[in-house]
């Protein structure tokens, strides 16, 4: 029926289009083809004028209305030391583009709308200008050149790994289809090997338990990380490519089999400073729940959320973790309440090398 | 009295070529005309590159509608995850399931199969045959002054071989494990291993041998074009005198012929990877409940490979587009191109350096960083050579006569589309702003409207210019101006929001945003887009009826060059024969944009030969 329906007014829609250029082609042959012609010029000019407003107004207008979304706007900022970085690179090259694009638009727009073609009108041969395209050529040139000197500088700064004098913890993230295991070191502050045929059911990240640096080592369900500690995260992925995203700390690194990646951040914000922030921009103060007036408004739901950003099969849309960001002291106690996963599961069961032995 | 002015230079053309042009003898050997003699030969193993050029044209429209369809099936999806999608079922039948309560829902790996066949589809089949197809064909014969291409035979077969990787790929959309649905960059591990996803397995392989097929019809057209400009102009087109559509084809097929090789590369190894047990791109994986003996591989490898085709592919999809818009901004101000030289060079500037950008898609991949830092700097730097372009479009309208149709409409709009995609990749080519955009909406926003926008743009007006040389008939003027309004209106109402939505952070190829705090909170906004995206395809449907409408009973030609165009093509008779011109060849003696230069016709045609007064002028420059 429905598609009875939809061939039905296909049908319509092609008759009246024909039958409105049918109509057209009769004007000009009572008018004379050069008289309509400049008639339409006239009008599509006019148009294309018209059309350059409502576009630029069309897009200040919605840019303003949703300035929230901009990076480093509103309750837009970046939760990360290196975040700012970016978001600074971010404003400087909106401004300059911004520019640009409303200074071609006009010109393209009203040049149309100003010579729309006229009968007792001809155009200007010109044909180039030298001095003209120069500058038009230096200026891109010189501004593309501050840009990527201003980018690379921030990228350099942000891509940098720790040094070896530097104070920093490391924690692993290993995507696999479709959810996220994380792994944190333990008092000894070492990520133990790991060896991808040593992966069975108990064992999901293949943990060599011969490596002595695997034994104290945490499997959580959240990240959890201390504010204002730097933090290095090897990447690694199970399965497929993955790629770890935590969008409100400007991270994102593929997860790659057989290839670890990591990504150095200092988080810079509680998860409940965040909120509070958040507290002050109306489109947070709305139920989570739009039917239940009842429900916790969405500043108070807010969470950090880890995420994955590159296409990694059916459940790809579904690799979501908590990240919650919290005091030292709040971080300490809960670290401390985290058994490691050799003791609460390998311990003395079949897969445990020690398991007949002293430790 | 209207007539005899339109008829007066007609008569002095022929009589010009006859007069300066180049007598090849070629109706003295094709008497008949053997090679077109039956329906056969005519319209399907044709050999004439007029009825090739349409060939792929009404192929790539045709993928263009399957493409068009299969985004606004997952763009409902993604506008309405809770409609029910039940009334789809008799069309894609296990791939909606139907709950208790009758609500049809999309399954995840069938919107992964849609999404990586809309890309497929659009970037190959109608961006690349359809756009570098259509109009090489058509125009490179005509526009040079050749009776046919290099090798008519060649041709046929690159069209052949696009509709063999059509039919393939068509098949492919039909195998009960489903498509393939690893995204159209197709990265391994996930393309190798059927455990990994449904659509790897039969959809994959049948995906791959469609591509291989596609990449052999681009090189034997490629070859061909290639030939035709550096063999085949006539007397006096010298390489400075070819319009900027023929430089475009040109150059674009020499980056085809460079870059697609190694694509298929690319695909071999993945297949050897699945079939044969090597470990190219494939290594420590565990999956499906077992660790696979593949070790030493590097995916990002894989990476490397595929853009290097793929992003030169962009340019493949574009620089026809620019040249066509270059063409029909020209003719329809009644200028010449302003800048023609710069034009060219910046062709070659963007060919060039397309060739040393590829890994700019590949920033967090895991590759160094410090390598990022080249491609940085060659990345941004294509951003001088497409200003320069832009810069030279706007002043190509400066002071112009604009003639306000279709085809002009639909350039003026591809600059718009072009700036304001182009813009876009400033952000994205600093890999420091890439952190944050890569992989988001904003990507989407910015690569839909920079080459999947701009390019289709540039292919409208290039339809619109020159349907009256392909079928001696006009195209609908008034249904191509709402055709125009329709999607300059309804591409940016699909594609600005996204920008928005990727800068707050919502990452592309997501089936549902729901399962995120962060990402949810944008339905508004995706209700919008989708609506637009479907009224937008209405819009698209005029001008497929205006399309065929015309060929059969659109207005009839009575003049051969309606557009009043400096170049060859129109000087070929309406009904144009094959071998193109019905005597001689016609002999070039100007470059191909002198408008409004010399007093009386505001246009003075390639064959004309130069005044006293031109060469007089010559000489002091």
């Amino acid at each position: 029926m429905t598609f009875i329906l939809i061939l039905i007014s296909l049908v319509l829609i092609a008759i009246v289009a024909v039958q409105i250029g049918k109509v057209s082609d009769l004007t000009s042959k009572i008018r004379g083809e050069e008289e309509v012609q400049e008639i339409n010029n006239k009008k599509q000019g006019l148009y294309s004028f018209i059309f350059l407003f409502v576009f630029l107004g069309g897009v200040i207008v919605s840019g303003a209305y949703y300035q929230n979304y901009f990076l480093g706007f509103g309750p837009h900022i970046p939760a990360s030391a290196h975040g700012g970085e970016l978001d600074s690179m971010f404003k400087v090259t909106l401004l300059l583009t911004g520019i640009v694009f409303i200074i071609t638009h006009i010109l393209l727009f009203y040049f149309s709308f100003k010579y729309s073609g006229r009968r007792n009108k001809r155009a200007a041969y010109v044909s180039h200008d030298n001095k003209l395209e120069l500058i038009w050529t230096g200026i891109p040139a010189v501004v593309m050149a501050f840009l990527v000197i201003k980018g690379l500088d921030a990228w350099n700064d942000v891509m940098a790994d720790v040094s070896p004098d530097e104070e920093y913890m490391e924690i692993e993230a290993t995507g696999y289809q479709f959810a996220w295991m994380l792994r944190y070191p333990g008092p000894d502050g070492l990520i133990g090997e790991k060896n991808f045929r040593l992966i069975d059911g108990t064992n999901p990240l293949g943990q060599n338990w011969e490596d002595a640096k695997n034994l104290d080592d945490i499997h959580v369900d959240e990240l959890v990380l201390p504010v204002g500690k730097k933090v290095r995260v090897r990447i690694t992925s199970r399965d497929v490519l993955h790629n770890f995203y935590l969008p409100h700390f400007r991270v994102k690194m593929d997860a790659v089999p057989g290839m670890p990646t990591y990504f150095v951040f200092t988080p810079t914000v509680t998860t409940e400073e965040y909120r509070q922030q958040l507290k002050d921009y109306d489109e947070y103060n709305i139920p989570v729940n739009p039917d239940d007036p009842e429900s916790p408004l969405l500043w108070e739901d807010f969470n950090f959320e880890l995420a994955c950003a590159e296409l990694c099969g059916k459940g790809h849309f579904s690799m979501r973790k908590i990240v919650r960001i919290v005091s030292q002291e709040e971080y300490d106690a809960w670290i401390s309440g985290q058994a490691s996963y050799y003791d609460a599961v390998i311990k003395g069961t079949d897969s445990d090398p020690y398991k007949n032995s002293e430790l | 009295m209207e007539n005899a002015v339109i008829q007066e230079p007609q008569i002095s053309e022929n009589d010009l070529i006859e007069k300066n042009g180049f007598d090849d003898h070629f109706h003295d050997h094709h008497h008949g005309d053997k090679f077109q003699s039956n329906f056969i030969t005519t319209y399907i193993f044709s050999q004439d590159h007029k009825m090739i050029g349409k060939q792929f044209l009404i192929t790539g429209m045709f993928w263009a509608i399957i493409g068009a369809l299969m985004s606004l099936v997952f763009r409902l999806q993604l506008g309405f995850p809770e409609e029910s999608l039940a009334w789809l079922k008799p069309v894609l039948g296990k791939w909606i399931v139907v709950n208790d309560a009758g609500i049809g829902t999309l399954a995840p790996e069938f919107y992964y199969a849609l999404v990586t066949m809309h890309g497929t589809i659009l970037v190959f089949f109608v961006l690349t045959a359809g756009l570098s197809g259509t109009f090489s064909n058509l125009l490179i014969p005509l526009q040079v002054g050749a009776r046919d291409m290099a090798s008519p035979l060649l041709n046929m077969l690159s069209y052949w071989f696009f509709f063999l990787a059509g039919v393939i790929m068509f098949v492919s959309l039909f195998v009960n494990t489903g498509p393939f649905a690893g995204g159209w960059t197709a990265y391994p591990p996930l393309s190798a291993l059927p455990m990994a996803s449904s659509g790897s397995g039969t959809g994959m392989t049948l995906w791959v041998l469609s591509l291989v097929f596609f990449v052999v019809s681009v090189l034997l057209g490629g070859i061909n074009y290639i030939t035709t400009v550096l063999n085949l102009r006539t007397k006096g087109m010298s390489m400075w005198r070819l319009p900027l559509t023929i430089w475009a084809f040109f150059i674009t097929a020499i980056i085809g012929l460079l870059s697609f090789p190694v694509l298929v590369s690319a695909f071999l190894l993945v297949m050897f990877d699945r079939g044969l047990g090597t470990s190219f791109f494939l290594s420590e994986i565990f999956i499906g409940g077992q660790a696979l003996d593949h070790v030493g591989g590097s995916p990002v490898l894989y990476q490397h490979l595929f853009w290097f085709l793929g992003h030169p592919e962009v340019y493949i999809i574009i620089l026809p587009a620019m040249g066509i818009v270059s063409e029909v901004l020209s003719v329809h101000s009644r200028k010449p191109i302003f800048g023609y030289k710069a034009m060219v060079f910046s062709i070659l500037a963007i060919a060039f350096l397309s060739f040393i950008v590829w890994a700019h898609h590949m920033f967090m991949s895991g590759v160094n960083p410090f390598i990022s830092n080249i491609f940085v700097l060659f990345t941004l730097i294509i951003a001088v050579p497409s200003a320069v372009k832009v810069f030279n479009w706007i002043a190509t309208l400066y002071k112009g006569n604009i003639r306000f149709n279709p085809a002009s409409l639909f350039g003026i709009g591809f600059v718009s589309m072009f700036i304001s995609g182009g813009l876009t990749g400033i952000f994205l080519g600093n890999s420091a702003i890439d952190i944050q955009m890569h992989d988001t909406y904003f990507v989407v926003a910015h690569f839909h409207i920079v080459m999947g926008v701009a390019a289709f743009f540039g292919m409208f007006a290039g339809i619109y210019h020159w349907f009256p040389k392909m079928y001696g008939r006009f195209m609908s003027d008034t249904l191509g101006k709402v055709h125009f309004w329709g999607t300059m209106i309804g591409a940016y109402a699909v594609f600005w929001p996204m920008h928005y939505i990727g800068m707050a952070g919502v990452p592309r190829r997501y089936y549902r945003f729901d399962a995120f705090g962060t990402f949810s909170h944008f339905t508004e906004l995706n209700q919008f887009i989708t609506i637009a995206a479907i009224v937008t395809f209405g819009f698209q449907l005029l001008f497929v009826i205006n399309f065929f409408y015309s060929i059969w009973y659109g207005k009839k030609l009575t003049t051969k060059n309606p557009w009043k165009a400096t170049t060859l093509e129109w000087t070929t008779p309406i009904d144009t024969g094959h071998g193109n011109w019905p005597g001689k060849l016609p002999a070039v003696e100007r470059w191909a944009y002198d408008y409004s230069k010399n007093e009386g016709s505001d246009f003075t045609p390639q064959i004309v030969p130069l005044s006293e007064a031109e060469k007089a002028d010559a000489s002091h420059h």
